[in-house]
């Protein structure tokens, strides 16, 4: 460290499909001294071992692989002349907005920003966080680290796999292992509904002959070095085992897919407030945190379903930091947006009085609902209203409140699931 | 000879746990040629990884008891040992926590054992006291036992360290070695066969924890009986302030020291442990019961114990031997057989105690000359994860793989990593690398580092990819090639 503090408009933390995104729109907003920093060894974040299809359908119209997805915006972003430093780790960010950097290339790196954007993504929930009780053995992984295993490191977690939990990416790697000649005995989730989405339950279980076992967990791990085996066990409505439908299954590779966890121990450390719904910051329309000048997007905001939704936002969010260090974001009283009857983590958390724009409500619902309605009010007053012939936990809700709607906002507003 | 090798020495240590790995290191400074075999895959397998991580102050033993003595004699020691080694140590002290009246004349007794058995600074606080110290804590709380001189250590830690140390000094370590047979040769000597090789040597001590039983047999030794007892734990990630400040222990009862809600010396807050007697000495799995017990437990002492923050769930068994204290001197009936057995706890406080005590008989009853010179520690490196903003700088600065953070939850770097692999006694597995850096060791587990670090194990061990294990044996991580799964997968 030379002892120098390097000057920066916007900083963006994370060069996955949010960081890229909103990077691009900063600069496109004009923002000259912008710099993305990328732990990894290249930009595109969990793209790069997303190599199936699926990505791009509402934002650019057409199936893509998660790398090609990430390459439009890598390309994008290296035309515009972003400058993005791979092999970087961030270790530090202050409420001041000074941020500590170190790679083996560039050594120890402060920053000094007007503006940053937290766009570090998301973790996976590990076995630890189960208490599922048994061995300690070999075999066990968090879908995305046997996805990285397989599909970036060419090998093989194992032969004969169990799912746990019906997350994505526990859906996607259940056809992946099975494409790649193992043999996937179950996906077992212990809510009596799949959190993934409708699409990847046909397309990576239904079409393999892989069962769903909904309302069931793993009780017991076996296997002293390798694992040699589980125990599942079907739930009561309180997701407790219900003794006597223990099943044993035969298996040398468990895989996690029981949740994602926003990466927000950076956040944290610079004073930013999280939302206990979300696990999230707590922002407002402008994607705007607790700290002035610390804006958020994609995962580390909350976990999306589908990364054109996370492009959107991000870009929204890259926006509003060139804004705020431009010295042109309004700030000012804001209003907060709540979770009513069966809504779960509404984002923005709160919307600016006054806010002379279109702003989008991102939630997920807390059930399943059938024919139910999506409405958002202020007092008494109906702000926007969605239908669909179903809600689940799996899919995010988008609700856009028209620019006159969110004008017209005068006290808090609620978010609620409405059945008809 | 059958098998991949056969060697000699003038001792063998069967057992590389904190008691064999602490003997070695004394006996290193005796002119002899000392090997130490090891059934797993790394030293510190057995209960030297999972334990309470706790130096007792010593008040719990029997006065007169050897568990006493060398309690006492061994906290003693540990300061200036764990700076001398460069491992984490930490004198936070430690409360017993009493709920009743009965409970008091508990404490008061173990207050006058403690005074006997020589621990300083003991006292009874009352509520209040207890209280205001420490806030988080039961308001059913009557009274309880303060013991200033407690501490905490990182048990594998230290005997890694003590095993490495053990190494500059010329003592060879043979892990994945398990002992099947032992006899006496023609000329009176050792030998020691496992399932790979054979060792023959002069003197041969059994310090084998849970596995000593057999150790024992084998030597010839009059039938002791091991008792394997289950301690299960929850780990629970850091947090910005942790509820307790020291250790917070319950009465002891007949199977040990109760349930206990401590600090590390790492900074997460560690729940446990059972006491569950089980057949299989090396059964350490945890069970939904005995993870809801703790829970219960902890919660008598600290009413907001949960599992929301919690990174791991282990168990460690506990070798206790039926007559309630150490056995600790040589095999009776046997020439040049020495053992260290029975050492439950206060085991790990009492190592070093041990370790001086049983090298000193051997090398006076072997008749072993003290060495000219004595190799000084390796000196450890202050981890990446502890260095200040100016220090950081100055590492990567020296050594460019400072900068290359591998592990983001514990902020480990590939210098460190490659250092662990490359020690005297280093790291083989992933577990290894995990215990002798943390990476891994962080609220994601391992998720992101795993693949990583299996790669600098590969490159540094010069195995593939496909041969490198969790912890040894048969735990490999990834079962072939994706290739080869295609050719030969069991897809039906």
């Amino acid at each position: 460290m030379s002892g120098e503090i390097r000057q920066a408009d916007v900083l963006v933390i994370g060069a996955g499909p949010a960081g890229l995104a909103a990077a691009i729109a900063a600069r496109e907003a004009g923002v000259e001294r912008l710099i993305v920093l990328e732990r990894e060894s290249e930009p595109g974040g969990v793209l790069r071992q997303c190599i199936h299809n699926g990505f791009g359908l509402h934002r650019f119209r057409e199936e893509l692989t998660g790398p090609e997805y990430a390459s439009r915006d890598v390309e994008r972003a290296r035309a515009l002349g972003i400058e993005l430093w791979t092999d970087t780790t961030v270790l530090s960010v202050d409420g001041e907005r000074t941020v500590t950097c170190v790679s083996a290339a560039r050594g120890l790196t402060v920053f000094s920003a007007r503006a940053i954007v937290l766009a570090m993504g998301c973790r996976e929930r590990p076995r630890g966080a189960l208490g599922t009780p048994g061995t300690r053995c070999a075999g066990i992984y968090t879908a995305g680290t046997a996805q990285r295993f397989v599909n970036l490191e060419g090998g093989m977690p194992g032969k004969r796999a169990v799912i746990l939990g019906s997350g994505d990416i526990g859906l996607i790697m259940a056809r992946r292992m099975t494409l790649q000649g193992a043999k996937v005995l179950a996906c077992v989730e212990i809510m009596p509904y799949s959190s993934g989405l409708n699409r990847n339950i046909v397309q990576c279980l239904d079409d393999y002959g892989i069962p769903l076992l909904l309302s069931h967990t793993v009780v017991g791990i076996h296997g002293r070095e390798r694992l040699t085996g589980v125990t599942i066990a079907q739930v009561d409505a309180q997701r407790r085992p219900i003794p006597g439908t223990e099943q044993e299954l035969d298996c040398d590779t468990l895989l996690l897919s029981v949740g994602l966890i926003p990466e927000n121990e950076l956040s944290v450390g610079a004073g930013v407030r999280l939302c206990a719904q979300t696990a999230g910051p707590e922002v407002d329309d402008a994607l705007q945190t607790s700290v002035p000048g610390i804006f958020a997007c994609g995962n580390v905001l909350h976990v999306h379903d589908l990364v054109d939704h996370v492009s959107s936002e991000a870009a929204r969010a890259g926006r509003m930091a060139a804004a705020f260090a431009a010295g042109e974001l309004a700030g000012g009283e804001s209003v907060p947006v709540l979770d009513g009857d069966g809504v779960r983590g509404a984002t923005p958390q709160r919307i600016r009085r006054g806010v002379g724009e279109a702003v989008t409500l991102m939630l997920r619902p807390a059930g399943v609902y059938r024919g139910a309605a999506c409405v958002v009010t202020c007092g008494e007053r109906e702000l926007a209203r969605k239908r669909a012939p179903i809600f689940t936990p799996g899919e995010m809700v988008a609700l856009t409140l028209s620019a006159d709607a969110a004008a017209s906002i005068d006290g808090p507003v609620t978010v609620r699931m409405e059945r008809s | 000879m059958t098998g991949e090798w056969s060697m000699r020495s003038d001792i063998c240590i069967i057992g590389a746990g904190v008691v064999g790995c602490a003997l070695a290191r004394v006996l290193s400074r005796c002119e002899a040629d000392i090997a130490v075999l090891e059934q797993g895959a790394d030293v510190a397998e057995g209960a030297s990884k999972a334990n309470s991580g706790i130096v007792h102050a010593g008040f719990d033993a029997q006065p007169g008891t050897l568990k006493a003595r060398l309690n006492v004699e061994g906290a003693a020691m540990y300061p200036a040992l764990c700076k001398e080694l460069g491992v984490p140590y930490s004198q936070p002290g430690a409360l017993v926590l009493g709920f009743s009246d009965e409970d008091r004349k508990s404490l008061e007794g173990l207050l006058r054992q403690g005074q006997e058995n020589g621990v300083a600074g003991l006292c009874i606080l009352s509520r209040e006291e207890v209280l205001e110290r420490e806030s988080a804590l039961s308001p059913n709380v009557r009274c309880a036992l303060a013991a200033p001189t407690s501490g905490l250590v990182s048990p594998y830690e230290l005997t890694y360290a003590l095993a490495d140390h053990a190494a500059v000094n010329g003592v060879r370590f043979l892990r994945g070695e398990r002992v099947e047979r032992v006899e006496r040769t023609q000329e009176g000597l050792w030998r020691v066969m496992t399932g790979r090789g054979e060792h023959i040597c002069r003197v041969l001590v059994n310090c084998a924890g849970a596995g000593a039983e057999a150790i024992h047999a084998m030597m010839g030794g009059a039938p002791l009986r091991i008792v394997h007892r289950r301690g299960q734990y929850i780990l629970l990630d850091r947090m910005e302030r942790l509820p307790v400040s020291e250790t917070i222990f319950q009465c002891p009862t007949r199977m040990g020291k109760g349930v206990l809600v401590t600090p590390t010396v790492h900074g997460n807050l560690l729940l446990g442990p059972t006491a569950e007697d089980i057949e299989d000495g090396f059964d350490s799995s945890t069970t939904a019961e005995g993870l809801r017990e703790v829970l219960e437990r902890c919660r008598i002492s600290w009413p907001e114990a949960n599992t929301r923050l919690s990174i791991t769930s282990f168990s460690g068994i506990r070798a206790h031997e039926e007559r309630g204290d150490f056995i600790i001197g040589a095999v009776e009936g046997q020439k040049s057989a020495y053992e260290a057995v029975g050492i439950e706890s206060p085991g790990l406080s009492a190592a070093p105690a041990i370790a001086e005590m049983l090298g000193a008989q051997i090398a006076r009853e072997c008749g072993l000359r003290a060495k000219a010179s004595i190799a000084a520690p390796i000196a450890r490196k202050k981890p990446f994860h502890e260095m200040n903003a100016c220090e950081r700088a100055a590492a990567v600065a020296e050594n460019p793989q400072y900068g290359s953070v591998i592990c983001r939850c514990e902020v480990v770097t590939e210098a460190e990593i490659r250092e662990a692999i490359r020690r005297p006694v280093g790291a083989t597995t992933i577990d290894g690398v995990k215990r002798r850096t943390r990476a891994g060791m962080g609220r994601c587990q391992g998720g992101f580092c795993a693949p990583r670090v299996a790669e600098l194990l590969s490159e540094e061990l010069g195995i593939p990819l496909t041969g490198i294990t969790k912890s040894g044996g048969e735990s490999r991580l990834l079962t072939g090639t994706i290739g080869e799964a295609l050719k030969g997968g069991e897809r039906q």
